[in-house]
């Protein structure tokens, strides 16, 4: 809730149930959201005209004059984006950003991974949902260290709130941090994290076509991940054309088949990831 | 116009979060230049911002209320997609947001217009 008026747009961020009070544009709390209550009647338009001022689109008035502005909507998250980035390099860390539809397979693939990897890497997770701290409490049973964000209802994670979440991590003890965004194929695309990869997750049970349908998710994608491979078979997944239409819409990306849930292809993923990994940690900070 | 008591908390799109931030960057702007209405923002938006310009225009009007930007006009440039295919040299505008050469079909990963979103400039008094 806004502190100044009581409006709550957009919703209430919380890290591990605690509210954030954040003054970013979008991460909920006491959002900055432009005032100017103060200003409400006190424009310069002449009453005695009859001006109707519930007209949503006012006429130029001869005193009307144009601002140039030219600036870049998401400027501010990608300023956060870099200086988490800078952040990470700092503390050779590698970040991971997974981004899927809900139900892809998201905390599936990184429970198993925490599981199997979890002695070979350091694993972090911070795990973004519009609700609840199951995703979390799942990871955390693997005896990895997860942070949740709750969004509340924005739907998508930016780069402040990854910023503070992180806060309440010893990123010292860690090498490799898997952020878990929000299930969506829109919304969390266009915002940078500060991430050194960005893994996009398609499964079977999607349809072949979700990479013509959401271009602007999968030409971000540096690996798209096609999983639930078990069950291909009994959906009638196009396996050919899948894979076709990732490599018109993410010619350069890295393609991984598998199964998080039988384990099936994993083995190329953790090779993919512990070198990764290895590079980063072994190159200067 | 937006029914009174509408809730944005049901609204799961991230147009609302980037109206919002247009709106304090226009508000800024505005009141940096002595103004104290917004009477018209200009944004221009590519075809690949992964932003719908409805759901932008949708969100302004909510977003707004209460703002110096309140009952404004939103001007949405549309931008398309121009991408440069390397093989053949030459810059091509795609059918569709597939990035794929008009001339030799070859997919291109160099967009080179299309993923802009911007608050361009703004009408104030």
């Amino acid at each position: 809730m806004c502190k100044d008026c009581g409006c709550g747009l957009p919703g209430d961020v919380a890290i591990d149930g605690v509210p954030v009070g954040s003054e970013s544009a979008h991460s909920g709390g006491a959002v900055a959201h432009a005032h100017d209550h103060e200003h409400e009647h006190t424009h310069g338009h002449d009453h005695a005209r009859g001006h109707d001022h519930e007209h949503p689109h006012p006429h130029p008035h001869e005193h009307h004059r144009t601002v140039t502005v030219e600036q870049g909507i998401l400027d501010k998250n990608d300023r956060l984006a870099e200086r988490n980035r800078g952040f990470f390099q700092a503390k050779r860390l590698f970040v991971l950003n997974v981004l899927a539809s809900p139900g892809a397979g998201k905390t599936a693939l990184i429970e198993r991974t925490a599981s199997d990897l979890g002695k070979e890497l350091r694993l972090g997770v911070i795990v973004g949902d519009l609700a609840t701290e199951n995703d979390a409490v799942r990871l955390r049973s693997h005896g990895v260290p997860a942070i949740q964000i709750t969004t509340g209802s924005v739907c998508h994670l930016d780069a402040e709130m990854v910023s503070r979440a992180m806060e309440r991590l010893d990123l010292d003890a860690l090498d490799t941090l898997i952020i878990e965004n929000v299930g969506n194929l829109v919304c969390p695309a266009v915002y940078d994290l500060g991430e050194n990869l960005r893994v996009v997750l398609l499964s079977v049970t999607e349809g072949e076509d979700k990479p013509l349908k959401y271009p602007v998710m999968f030409q971000s994608a540096q690996v798209v991940v096609v999983n639930k491979t078990d069950i291909a078979a009994a959906v009638g997944f196009d396996r050919e054309t899948a894979l076709h239409n990732i490599r018109r819409v993410a010619p350069n990306a890295t393609i991984l088949e598998l199964s998080a849930r039988t384990g099936e292809g994993m083995d190329r993923w953790y090779a993919y990831l512990k070198q990764a990994v290895h590079r980063r940690t072994a190159s200067p900070a | 116009m937006v029914e009174a008591g509408f809730d944005v908390r049901g609204l799961y799109v991230h147009e609302v979060s980037l109206m919002q931030d247009t709106v304090i960057i226009a508000v800024k702007q505005a009141r940096e230049a002595g103004a104290q209405r917004i009477h018209r923002v200009m944004m221009r938006v590519g075809a690949l911002s992964g932003a719908v310009p409805e759901t932008l225009e949708f969100a302004f009007e909510i977003v707004a209320k209460g703002t110096m930007a309140e009952g404004a006009l939103l001007e949405i440039e549309k931008v398309p997609v121009l991408c440069y295919c390397s093989a053949c040299a030459e810059e091509f505008e795609p059918a569709d947001l597939v990035c794929e050469c008009t001339r030799c079909a070859r997919p291109s990963v160099e967009i080179r217009r299309g993923r802009e979103l911007q608050l361009t400039s703004l009408e104030v008094s």
